[in-house]
């Protein structure tokens, strides 16, 4: 009975929230999770044995543990038996026009300056232009074959890469990681794959597939990414576009390996629906991402724009195992109205020689909070290890708070870890500097939140930095005065 | 009259720094004003730029309209000017960014069509020889690691793009050595028109030589004291402020920080 009302209310909420009515799923399993539940997903996605034993092992390892709450958020019980674990792919409701569109979701394209036929792919609208793009996404898909390239669904790799997937799976986030992404390990349903065959420089910008090819992600979403001994890729996740998603609780894994020499460039776009102003409905996003550069003098960078979701608890991190390997580490979190964010990196030098760099901006409004968390680790082997790390928050308003917990364990005498900090506010000085110039005071605002940003900014792929950017001044609108 | 001020007070809580500000100004003149520390120079810059910190009364007509009435980036659109005594820092914002952000809300405002990034930069870099700043400046964030006579600069520049019909030039000689006050006071003079009217607040009459006013007032305790002509400066040099039979010690109480 309560299942019922419960299921009642969810839908009405859906439609409240997006517009238009979403037909009722047939081929579903039921809600909740177990043994027979996690049997069954496999089952439909035809895995092999060693899949669903890696997944049952998750799973009993999974209900031995407790939801950690050491995180600097808060948010009401997640009741993991009310969720539907599988439910099979279906077409987003597709719409006649644009003008159907949620207009408050138009107004926001517009401002993010997202084009018309964008606008479209994004809003599910059935139109010719989404012929182009997969004409496009099939040259793209031959221009990569072409140089060995795979990239991928998941579950494709699984069933047409089995000997690519297994010996990584779980290689640098194992499957008793922590308690999300053990519950991921166990009920992922897909995600992304990519194979970067050993020296070869990936010949396109993956974001650029991705953004024509960008699939619904899911709520337990995994992405894997391997590049041999020599091999660069640049791979760029999310969107400025505004994401929503009727399930609240996003759990995903991505994991990274370099071999020796290669290059792995990870850019993250979050923009996940953030709840109204009142906190209410926002996606709980709480990510495990990691890197392993196994290989010397292999590199891994993490660039993250985190704008949207109620809450983010995310740290993605690099284990520096081969000898003068570099990890790298560049943030802005922005938390506007109640949203809350927990999120910094993990740098465990073990290799010789081994450099790290941390840049994080963080910046809250309204009543957000944002918390930098980040540990710097160098192990006993990790000889003329380095670590610099910057931190710096800006506030806005009296209502916001910003929070840092740098954690730092130095094991070798060599090693030298630098920390620093910053907290300031926007001041009225400046601000009247600008409005003299002619400058509105929300113009200036986001002028000088860009500025604080820049270091970060131009880590990233040239348009989506610029994107980013005018991301950062709609998140803030309203934030001022 | 262009600008035409009559009793304006501004105070700060109870601390009344402007205790009665009577002053006008007409096109193509130039308006020097002196006084102590403490007598409401600064104020008066920052009051008439549309600074929200103060408790206001009086009226200041701008070309007819209240100037009062008016956000300060609409007091910038109608053609007002502040070369700022301390001129803030932005970090991470590049000055020709900036420069151009400034030059086109201006143009927004004013209902004039809006420069693209080349067609700014020529006009930039036009202006730029009349203060002798090199190409460099503009790559550099907003007076960030600026000394303080490139601080100015970068203030007199700014004037120049934005083409002001009113500039307030707030002791903009202060901290500058002989060479950088020629060239921020060349570039001042080279702005002077029949059309353009500056007040020109200092505490030296050197600047004076260069940038030489039709009018000179002294502020002393908020109000304006005395006005002459370019001889009162002179005098004031000579004589300083205690000999004028100025009530400078009795006002000690207006005393509080030129900024706020």
């Amino acid at each position: 009975m309560t299942d019922v009302s419960n299921d009642v209310r969810e839908f009405a909420s859906q439609e409240y929230q997006y517009g238009f009515s979403t037909d009722l799923d047939t081929d579903a399993v039921p809600k909740g999770l177990s043994e027979d539940v996690i049997r069954l997903i496999s089952a439909k996605k035809h895995e092999p044995d060693w899949l669903l034993e890696w997944r049952l092992r998750a799973y009993r390892h999974w209900i031995t543990l407790e939801e950690p709450h050491w995180q600097n958020v808060h948010y009401g019980p997640i009741d993991y038996q009310d969720i539907i674990y599988y439910a099979a792919p279906k077409p987003k409701p597709q719409l006649a026009s644009l003008d159907e569109v949620d207009p408050e979701l138009r107004t926001m394209f517009d401002k993010l300056g997202i084009s018309l036929a964008e606008q479209e792919r994004l809003s599910g609208v059935a139109v010719d232009a989404i012929v182009d793009s997969v004409s496009v996404a099939t040259t793209f898909k031959r221009k990569l074959a072409d140089v060995g390239v795979i990239f991928c669904s998941f579950s494709e790799a699984v069933q047409n890469h089995p000997e690519l997937v297994r010996p990584y799976l779980g290689s640098v986030v194992p499957y008793r990681d922590n308690y999300f992404a053990t519950l991921n390990s166990a009920v992922f349903t897909d995600g992304s794959f990519c194979f970067i065959p050993k020296g070869v420089h990936c010949p396109m910008e993956l974001s650029t597939y991705f953004r024509i090819n960008a699939a619904d992600t899911g709520q337990f979403e995994r992405t894997l990414i391997v590049a041999e001994e020599g091999a660069e890729v640049s791979y760029l996740e999310g969107c400025t576009a505004p994401m929503r998603d009727k399930n609240q609780l996003h759990a995903a894994v991505v994991e990274l390996v370099a071999l020796e020499g290669a290059r792995i460039k990870y850019s993250t776009v979050q923009n996940w629906y953030p709840g109204d102003a009142d906190g209410r409905g926002g996606i709980y996003n709480f990510v495990t991402k990691r890197g392993k550069c196994a290989g010397a003098n292999s590199k891994i960078s993490w660039t993250q724009v985190e704008t949207g979701s109620a809450i983010t608890w995310k740290y993605p991190g690099v284990i520096l195992q081969g000898d003068n390997s570099v990890g790298e580490f560049y943030s802005v979190a922005l938390t506007a109205n109640h949203q809350q964010a927990d999120t910094g990196t993990k740098m465990i030098h073990i290799g010789k020689n081994t450099h790290s760099t941390i840049v994080s901006k963080a910046i809250s409004a309204g009543h957000g909070q944002n918390t930098y968390r980040g540990l710097v680790k160098t192990l006993r082997s990790a000889e003329g290890a380095r670590n610099h790390t910057r931190c710096d928050s800006l506030l806005l308003g009296s209502d916001s708070g910003a929070h840092t917990f740098p954690y730092i364990e130095v094991k070798h005498p060599s090693a030298q870890v630098e920390h620093e900090a910053s907290t300031s506010k926007i001041s009225e000085d400046q601000l009247f500097y600008c409005r003299q110039r002619g400058i509105s005071e929300e113009d200036a605002v986001s002028m000088i939140v860009n500025g604080f940003c820049r270091e970060v900014f131009k880590e990233l792929p040239m348009e989506f930095a610029v994107e980013a950017q005018r991301l950062l001044s709609v998140s803030l609108e309203g934030s001022v005065g | 009259m262009m600008l035409k001020i009559e009793n304006l007070h501004a105070q700060i809580g109870d601390n009344e720094i402007l205790r009665g500000v009577n002053l006008e100004v007409a096109a193509g003149e130039v308006h020097a004003i002196m006084g102590p520390n403490g007598s409401g120079k600064s104020t008066l810059a920052n009051v008439l730029a549309g600074h929200e910190a103060y408790g206001i009364t009086g009226t200041v007509r701008f070309e007819d309209e209240d100037l009062l009435a008016l956000s300060p980036e609409d007091r910038a659109a109608a053609g007002l000017f502040l070369a700022f005594q301390h001129p803030v820092e932005i970090p991470g914002v590049g000055n020709l960014y900036f420069l151009r952000m400034a030059f086109n809300s201006v143009r927004r405002r004013r209902g004039l069509e809006e420069l693209d990034v080349m067609g700014f930069l020529a006009l930039a870099q036009e202006r730029m020889k009349l203060v002798e700043m090199d190409r460099s400046f503009m790559s550099r964030s907003v007076n960030e690691g600026f000394s303080g006579g490139e601080k100015k600069r970068n203030e007199i520049l700014q004037m120049t793009i934005l083409e002001p019909k009113l500039a307030i030039l707030d002791e903009t000689d202060s901290g500058l050595d002989i060479d950088a006050l020629r060239i921020v006071a060349g570039g001042v003079n080279a702005l002077r028109r029949p059309d353009r009217a500056m007040i020109v607040i200092t505490h030296h009459q050197r600047l004076l030589d260069y940038i030489v006013p039709d009018r000179v007032h002294v502020m002393a305790g908020g109000r304006i004291v005395r006005s002459g002509d370019k001889d009162l400066a002179l005098e004031l040099e000579e004589h300083g402020y205690a000999d004028l039979g100025l009530e400078v010690a009795s006002d000690r109480s207006a005393s509080v920080g030129a900024t706020p």
